[in-house]
């Protein structure tokens, strides 16, 4: 309209009529436009926001719904009342309960929803004279039909991580420098940005670290921060923001929509900008004037020691290695682990007063007794450090070894002698540490010429023991898989050599009952060539240095792990353990910091006690 | 013995627009002074954005005003766009542009039903709020809701356009447009309607400057001010369409003002659906809402409402919510600086009517 026409028609407007209201008579002969509800209805639109269904068997309750809430008209309560739901790992037993007096049906809750289990209906009526009736679980079975849902396209969540920069397979295979690069602050900032901060990936840590309070201090910049709410549960996180099998990062709600978040990493971000960890350290409790022994300086003996330090007693390690770190300094390969991290870490366990004694053998150097007798409590973190031998048949030539034993003498002893034909026995995380040494020692060795490391696990790829990012490397790097057949014998040659290794294909790993118990086809037989062959299928304890009336007052559980109560006490009082001794350690370092933290507060408790 | 005597209009009546009340001293019909009385709908709206995370104040903003809900989303989300230095997919502009225009009809409607109201006219209001209603239809097929949408948010919108939603608008812009012709005829042209509104409330171009009218208030005055042309936002740059502008500054300019203000907004939609990018992203990727943290600083985001200029005024702190958000309604000043002038010295018959005129919206004074 321009304005020629504007003028024109203002003044059709200035000329007002009083005949042609009449003409609106015509409407009293129209049709309305209003329907006759509840005769007549109208069509409900697609994405109508109206009261919630949740599939209450796919929902996780995390409680994102209820965080974003503006309304705060969600609750997060126990459903089992209208719907009993079956408690799976890495969910919280409670579900959504909505105030429909408080609910704006914004559909929030719907967008934030990680597992897409909520859903708003098309249906908004519900009358009732009951203010108390307005609250309710939503549930699939009341037969609302879907509106509203979440869009692949348009979502608040951030659903792809941060790339992790890390050497290439050509270079890295060819050094033993660390492979992961690490987040720049930047990319670590991004990746704590996508945390929800529900919480639920606290459940998997064995070690209940308050995982979102620390990736929130790392978003918000204070490192510090984020290191002094790591210690308050692992007393080793720079060395778990490496090496730790992440269970949390398995119950991240993101893997229900996404890529989990990377939570090891950004711990090992936060721990990597500090120097020492001097700032973020926790309070010291004054003096108790009580003593404790810690025989082993693995994670859980370092772990026990450092949170007996901060409740003021006095803790002395017996260590029998010239290192600490247990199989985390002896076993785990430099490219995981270097030593700089490690001493890092024991440097700040040893600032907060706790004497550590290297080269010093319980049963040997002090006795068991005496350790016993002087000290208040005893702690025993001994762990796995003996490789468990498969009575192979030809196993004792010395060109078979045990997987630990080579681990330890490359990274300690500076071992860099290797054949050029390497088989491994084993599919766990372990067997893959060996096999990506061995493959390193060779290029460092034997660059350029034909060389081979092959494993050989009994089971196949798809119940392998080993993650899948451990798998995945090595694959990258060049191992050979076999997965799926059993070592049988070791072949020698004329002149006593190792010739090759004979192999049988596996018929099935467990029994019915889930036991392992392995059972071959004898008739599918093949032979590896290899020059040198190394067992890597688990690792035992050795308990040697405890006096034998001692030993027998010792309980074991059935799967031959030692017995602790709920505070890793054993049956001797004063006598207490953790790590991989006992049983509910999964065989993985934050499990043995857990149940060294727990024992800690098991030892304090026992000094209040006797008291 | 005084002969003035006292008279409350409101919080709850016909003739208010709003829970709002009006105090007022009389002198027989004769209005000799009047003063708003806010508050009756205060929810603290501004305090209470503190206190939420920037995205859940999407169910908070729409509730500022229930005729055009829409203003509200636009400008909050512009504000936090503005800090974050977001730009907006092109294709979002345009669905911003169309649901801002479509809710701006609806706000004409609705003023327009009570507007005839105040003068004794129904009939309008019933048609006005039938045809409201047909686009409401509209709105929750694209955003799920009837009213308070929660659809444009920061970085664009919420969701793409459904399939064939285009068509059902234009053929609601066709059908409004046959119709207007009968409002015209029943009300804007009713020799009526001109005799009651013509001379009420008049203000002059001064007076509407000094006093802070925008839209359709200050356009009456002959004053081609209008936050589309001069700040333009969404995808009004691409498109055309003149300001509307009469000289007279009464109550009729200002219903003028509105009718012409309708077709503009009517072929303002028809060009925003011609022009659109038919294919493409409608959102930029945001935060986690739950890490949503906007830079420090401030800003002012400023839209056109059917009433004038509404803007937001937000500062920043650098954490996931606003350090302070204030909105600018157009019915403040409608209210406080302009109606109780011209209230006094009107006849009592005339004070809805002018209020109306003014087309004040009481949450946009109760914030």
């Amino acid at each position: 309209m321009d304005k020629d026409e504007m003028n024109k028609k203002i003044e059709e407007y200035e000329n007002g009529s009083l005949i042609k209201p009449l003409s609106s008579v015509k409407y009293l002969f129209k049709k309305p436009h209003t329907l006759q509800y509840p005769k007549e209805t109208k069509p409900v639109p697609e994405r109508y926001r109206g009261f919630h269904i949740n599939d209450v068997d796919k929902c996780i309750g995390c409680g994102n719904c209820r965080d974003i809430c503006p309304c705060a008209a969600i609750a997060m309560v126990d459903p089992n009342g209208v719907h009993p739901i079956e408690v799976k790992e890495g969910s919280n037993p409670v579900r959504p309960q909505i105030d429909y007096g408080r609910c704006s049906y914004c559909g929030l809750c719907v967008e934030v929803c990680p597992t897409g289990s909520l859903k708003l209906s098309k249906d908004l009526i519900y009358t009732s004279p009951d203010a108390d009736s307005f609250v309710w679980i939503p549930l699939e079975e009341q037969g609302r039909e879907p509106g509203f849902t979440q869009s692949d396209e348009i979502t608040p969540l951030m659903l792809e991580k941060e790339e992790m920069q890390e050497l290439e397979p050509d270079v890295r295979k060819k050094t033993f420098e660390e492979l992961i690069l690490g987040f720049n602050e930047e990319q670590a900032k991004k990746e704590a940005m996508r945390c929800l901060g529900c919480g639920v990936c606290m459940q998997g840590c064995p070690a209940h670290m308050k995982i979102p309070e620390y990736i929130q201090a790392i978003f918000d910049g204070d490192n510090t921060l984020s290191v002094k709410y790591m210690l308050e549960d692992n007393a080793l996180p720079g060395i778990c923001g490496r090496i730790c099998t992440h269970a949390c990062q398995d119950d991240c709600v993101y893997n229900y929509r996404g890529d989990a978040i990377q939570i090891m990493w950004l711990k090992r971000f936060a721990t990597d900008q500090l120097k020492d960890y001097g700032k973020s350290e926790l309070e010291k409790m004054p003096k108790s004037g009580k003593k404790v022994a810690v025989i082993g300086a693995g994670p859980s003996g370092l772990s026990a020691a450092y949170y007996l330090a901060t409740m003021g007693h006095s803790v002395t390690i017996f260590e029998k290695r010239p290192t600490g770190g247990g199989a985390l300094g002896l076993g785990i390969p430099l490219y995981r682990l270097p030593v700089y991290e490690l001493d890092k870490e024991i440097n700040h366990i040893k600032s907060m007063g706790v004497k550590i004694k290297f080269n010093t053998e319980v049963g040997k150097d002090v006795s068991f007794e005496d350790l016993m007798k002087k000290y208040d409590a005893t702690y025993m973190g001994i762990g796995l450090s003996y490789g468990r031998s498969i009575r192979l048949k030809g196993e004792e030539h010395p060109d078979v070894i045990q997987g630990v034993d080579f681990l330890r003498s490359v990274k300690v002893e500076g071992n860099r002698e290797i054949p050029k034909r390497v088989i491994v026995i084993g599919g766990g995380n372990v067997a893959m540490d060996v096999a990506r040494t061995a493959i390193r020692l060779q290029q460092i060795s034997h660059g350029g010429e034909d060389t081979m490391v092959q494993t050989v696990s009994l089971e196949d790829w798809d119940i392998m023991p080993a993650s899948g990012e451990e798998v995945e490397g090595a694959l990258e790097e060049g191992v050979i898989f076999n997965p799926g057949w059993g070592p049988k014998q070791v072949i020698f040659d004329e002149n006593n050599k190792i010739k090759g290794l004979e192999i049988v294909k596996v018929k099935s790993v467990f029994d019915e009952k889930h036991r392992f118990h392995p059972t071959f086809f004898e008739d599918q037989v093949k032979v590896l060539e290899g020059d040198f062959i190394i067992e890597s299928v688990g690792q035992m304890y050795n308990f040697s240095f405890i006096p034998k009336e001692m030993f027998e007052q010792l309980k074991f559980t059935p799967r031959r792990r030692v017995w602790v109560d709920e505070y890793g006490e054993t049956s001797i009082p004063g006598l207490f353990a953790g790590g991989d001794l006992v049983e509910t350690s999964k065989g993985n370092a934050i499990s043995a910091i857990a149940n060294g933290h727990r024992a800690a507060v098991g030892i304090d408790r026992y000094f209040q006690k006797k008291k | 013995m005084s002969k003035s005597y006292e008279l409350f209009i409101g919080p709850n009546h016909p003739g208010i627009p709003g829970n709002f009340s009006l105090h007022l001293e009389l002198e027989g019909d004769t209005i000799i002074s009047a003063k708003g009385d806010p508050g009756y709908l205060h929810r603290a709206f501004e305090k209470g954005m503190e206190n939420r995370l920037y995205i859940q104040n999407l169910a908070l903003i729409p509730r500022i005003c229930v005729p055009e809900p829409d203003i509200n989303e636009a400008g909050y989300s512009m504000a936090i766009e503005d800090l974050m230095g977001v730009e907006i997919p092109e294709r979002a502009k345009y669905i911003r542009t169309i649901v801002l225009e479509l809710a701006r009809t609806t706000a004409y409607l609705l003023w327009m039903g009570g507007y005839a109201a105040s003068l004794g006219l129904y009939t309008l209001g019933q048609w006005a709020t039938g045809d409201r209603d047909y686009a409401i239809d509209m709105f929750s097929e694209l955003t799920g809701a009837r009213v308070y949408h929660m659809y444009i948010w920061p970085g664009g919108v919420r969701r793409d356009l459904p399939e064939g939603w285009e068509e059902e608008v234009l053929g609601y812009v066709k059908y409004l447009r046959d119709k207007l012709v009968d409002y015209d005829n029943l009300f804007f042209k009713n020799a009526m309607f001109i005799h009651r509104a013509k001379g009420i409330a008049k203000i002059t171009q001064e007076q509407a400057l000094e006093w802070g009218a925008t839209g359709p208030v200050l356009k009456a005055t002959g004053i081609a001010q209008d936050v589309r042309k001069d700040d333009p936002y969404a995808a009004y740059p691409y498109l055309d369409f003149d300001v509307p502008t009469l000289t007279e500054g009464d109550s009729w300019a200002r219903a003028i003002v509105r009718r012409f203000e309708i077709d503009n907004s009517l072929s303002l939609i028809e060009q925003a659906i011609k022009k659109i990018p038919k294919k493409g992203p409608v959102w930029t990727k945001m935060p986690n809402p739950f890490k949503w943290y906007v830079p420090a600083g401030e800003t002012y985001a400023k839209v056109e409402s059917a009433r004038g200029e509404h803007g937001f005024y937000m500062v920043g702190d650098g954490t996931g919510k606003p350090y302070r958000v204030s909105v600018r309604g157009a019915s403040t000043p409608h209210m406080f600086t302009i109606a109780e002038k011209l209230l006094v010295g009107a006849r009592l018959a005339d004070a809805s009517h002018i209020l109306l005129s003014l087309d004040i919206c009481p949450p946009e004074i109760d914030r």
